[in-house]
């Protein structure tokens, strides 16, 4: 069936006032931008819902990009018509022959907002269902578990028809609740992390310790990799690529190596929160999680998060492991993360590390280090990029 | 010349010429490696997995690169069998696969393994009730391939994959090598497991196939080493060949998706013109859609050797091929006509054309007029 427009659904509801008209504008430019390379595409707004008017481009690809646009419920490919009784009725029946498989059941659910269209909302229902009954075989009507229900939304614009309804990712609107520094490693978790972030409508920046040579390229193009995987839910993203090598090796050199990642991550804090600063980030967010290893018991988060007095968000500290992975998977993140290369976080891993960190001790070894010197240095090197899964690159070129 | 021997082989796209040329060049390094070139190197090797993955409607991580659709058969095969063979011992095939199954059956019944073949009817094609039919306890695998090399044959593939669904422990394996881009093929909505691809029959390069293998299926890898394709594949990659492969994928869906009619309208114009010999040439090839991919059609002319009519048309300019291009030399009845008609004339006779996106009617009415001349000729000496 050749679709002539999408009918996008958001959650009304849950909005009122002036949030609401933010929110649909918010979500107006966020579809655009979604469908930004579909050349003779437009999408606009109509009476509570946006309207994607597809031209010659397929449902299908324009469906793939919806599934990621926050803040959409769901959405419904739809022929539309004139507003005439006959065009009505033969784009009812051309719409049930195309279903594949056949249904045997249907029932035909009209509406209208136009109060002068000449026949009510019931009568539709009779004068479109008898037509498709006329006209076709092995098909009955069942108004109570139909297998395909007929919508017919009889507006200004004109009559739209559609039989399915696809559900959204929900969530609110990229854009609409500030900025977010997350801290993105190569594993499985952080990017998740990310995601739930996105879900919330923040606009999403990321942060990146690279640890060259003793982490390699491969490490920092898995999360360039990653940030463009996001970027398909949130548009382009900032990402902050922080030389840590120095810092990593004082570490080494001073600090006794029970403490090494305690207070590695400690700097990592401190450094966040500065770009966070720069940048207008009001929270940074972390893929932690409570008890899994070494660095995320309670008393580690504790020490760790002492350094900083930003919000730190950290939207997997409920899930499980096998949910984040699922997560992981569902997102397209999880065939990147688990690409073999090492991270500042995998690295320089001590054979016994303090799984109860105190805030006081950690604060002692680090007067072994000249802290605030150190992060300074980091954050004036530090070097912005912006990934977006659409930019074309030579090798997107060849292929 | 005019080139109708597409199933043969096809003429590579100028496009992935320049783009293996341009792989070849620039991107040298090996993926494995650990410096700049090796990174760049795997970053043109991940970016192809997932434009390939797109083509085929996969994940990238589903997408094991190799040297050929032969060697995608073998892996999938032999990758079952040994993977599991203290499970079961049975494979079911058909009688009408290309040798890189059926050779490989054979290979597997010297080693223990027993094969059902499956006869097919006078379309070419098996029943799904005969597939469920020869399934045991001990099934480990049914290999069916989608479009027949020597006949266009299209096997019902999504009938198949939807019973087997019952039968979880029995893979599925798809040889879809004459039927990428040519006809619908959906592996994900059809259940299939494993499905084996080339890439010089899609206008790409040689030596270098793929082998989409389903998220979950273990496979007993034929090549160890290095451990690279996750480790069913280990080798080098062929970076510029795996280039130009899923370049040829993208380029060939995009053709096919722009002229959905091209093949059948081909395939009608030359049946109309081989009815007109009435029962001196037989069409082999089935005449309906549903029953036959449209870019092959085959037909015997009895009494003509046709290694003699293929020499005449050549001299016309029209290239074609007898049975197919890989076991042509040999003067024996084709296996799969036989399997159809049982008439040993009928399978020694016959002649295989073969459309790519690049042919026009004019060159289905240049063929037709081509053959009206020399077969002629042949048909008034034969009697003489």
């Amino acid at each position: 069936m050749r679709y002539d427009v999408v009918l996008l659904r958001y959650g009304e509801l849950a909005l009122k006032g002036k949030n609401r008209g933010q929110f649909e504008h918010r979500l107006l430019a966020n579809v655009r931008q979604a469908l930004a390379d579909f050349p003779g595409l437009r999408v606009r707004r109509a009476y509570g819902r946006l309207l994607v008017e597809l031209g010659d481009v397929p449902f299908a690809e324009v469906a793939e990009r919806l599934e990621r646009v926050f803040g959409l419920v769901s959405f419904s490919p739809a022929v539309r018509t004139p507003l005439e009784l006959a065009a009505i009725q033969e784009a009812a029946l051309a719409l049930m022959r195309s279903l594949s498989p056949a249904p045997r059941t249907f029932k035909v659910a009209a509406r209208r907002s136009v109060k002068n269209f000449p026949h009510t909302s019931h009568e539709l229902n009779h004068l479109v269902g008898a037509h498709v009954l006329r006209n076709t075989e092995n098909l009955t009507v069942d108004v109570h578990e139909p297998d395909v229900e007929l919508a017919v939304e009889v507006r200004p614009e004109g009559a739209f028809l559609y039989v399915e309804s696809r559900p959204g990712p929900g969530g609110l609107p990229v854009g609409v609740s500030g900025k977010v520094l997350l801290l993105l490693s190569g594993g499985i978790d952080s990017p998740v992390a990310g995601w739930r972030m996105l879900k919330r409508g923040v606009t999403l920046e990321a942060i990146h310790f690279h640890s060259y040579p003793f982490t390699s390229e491969q490490a920092l193009e898995k999360v360039r990799d990653l940030a463009r995987v996001l970027s398909r839910y949130g548009g382009p993203i900032r990402l902050h690529v922080v030389p840590f090598t120095e810092i990593q090796t004082r570490i080494r050199q001073h600090v006794p190596e029970a403490y090494g990642i305690t207070i590695m991550r400690r700097f990592m804090m401190r450094i966040a929160q500065g770009i966070a600063e720069k940048r207008r980030a009001l929270a940074l967010a972390t893929g932690e999680s409570l008890g899994q290893v070494a660095s995320q018991t309670l008393e580690s988060l504790n020490t760790i998060n002492r350094v900083v007095t930003i919000p730190v968000l950290r939207p997997l500290v409920g899930m499980d492991k096998a949910e984040i992975m699922e997560t992981a998977k569902a997102i397209g993140t999880y065939e990147i993360s688990i690409r073999p290369y090492e991270d500042c976080c995998t690295i320089f891993v001590p054979k016994n590390p303090k799984t109860k960190p105190d805030p006081e001790e950690a604060a002692e070894l680090e007067q072994a280090l000249p802290v605030d010197e150190l992060v300074a240095d980091a954050i004036a090197r530090t070097e912005m990029e912006t990934l977006d899964w659409r930019a074309r690159d030579e090798i997107a070129d060849l292929l | 010349m005019i080139y109708l021997d597409h199933a043969a082989t096809t003429p590579p796209h100028p496009d992935v010429v320049k783009a293996v040329t341009e792989a070849m060049t620039r991107f040298y390094g090996n993926p494995s490696s650990l410096h700049k070139a090796g990174a760049e190197a795997g970053r043109v090797l991940q970016q192809a997995r997932e434009v390939a993955a797109r083509a085929l409607g996969v994940s990238p991580g589903e997408i094991v690169f190799t040297s050929s659709g032969t060697e995608s058969n073998n892996a999938a095969l032999k990758g079952v069998a040994f993977q599991y063979r203290d499970r079961g011992r049975h494979i079911v095939t058909t009688m009408v696969e290309h040798p890189a199954v059926y050779r490989v059956a054979k290979q597997l019944e010297e080693l223990g393994f027993s094969v059902t073949y499956l006869p097919v009817d006078r379309t070419g094609r098996v029943s799904p009730d005969d597939v469920e039919r020869a399934l045991r306890d001990d099934t480990l695998l049914v290999s069916i391939m989608h479009v027949n090399n020597e006949t266009g044959s299209l096997q019902p593939i999504a009938e198949i994959g939807r019973r087997l669904k019952r039968y979880p422990k029995v893979l599925f394996h798809v040889d879809a090598v004459q039927s990428f881009g040519k006809v619908p093929l959906d592996p994900k909505g059809w259940g299939i497991d494993l499905l084996s691809l080339t890439g010089h029959k899609l206008r790409g390069p040689r030596g270098v196939g793929l082998l989409y293998v389903r998220e979950g299926v273990t496979l007993f890898p034929l090549l160890a080493g290095g451990g690279q394709e996750g480790g069913l594949r280990s080798g080098t990659e062929n970076v510029p060949g795996i280039v130009g492969m899923a370049k040829a994928m993208r380029l060939i869906r995009e053709e096919q998706a722009a002229k959905p009619d091209h093949f059948a309208r081909l395939k009608r114009r030359l049946v109309a013109g081989l009815r007109a010999w009435g029962d001196r040439v037989l069409l082999n090839s089935p005449e309906r859609d549903e029953e036959a991919a449209p870019h092959i059609v085959n037909f015997s002319v009895p009494g003509i050797k046709p290694e003699v009519l293929l020499h005449a048309l050549e001299e016309e300019g029209y290239l074609l091929s007898t049975k197919s291009a890989c076991s042509s030399k040999k003067d024996e009845p084709s296996r799969v006509l036989m399997a159809m008609f049982g008439d040993e004339e009928r399978a020694r006779t016959g002649i295989r054309v073969s459309f790519g996106y690049e042919t026009t009617e004019r060159d289905v009415d240049g063929f037709l007029a081509a053959l009206e001349k020399r077969l002629s000729e042949l048909l008034a000496w034969m009697k003489g």
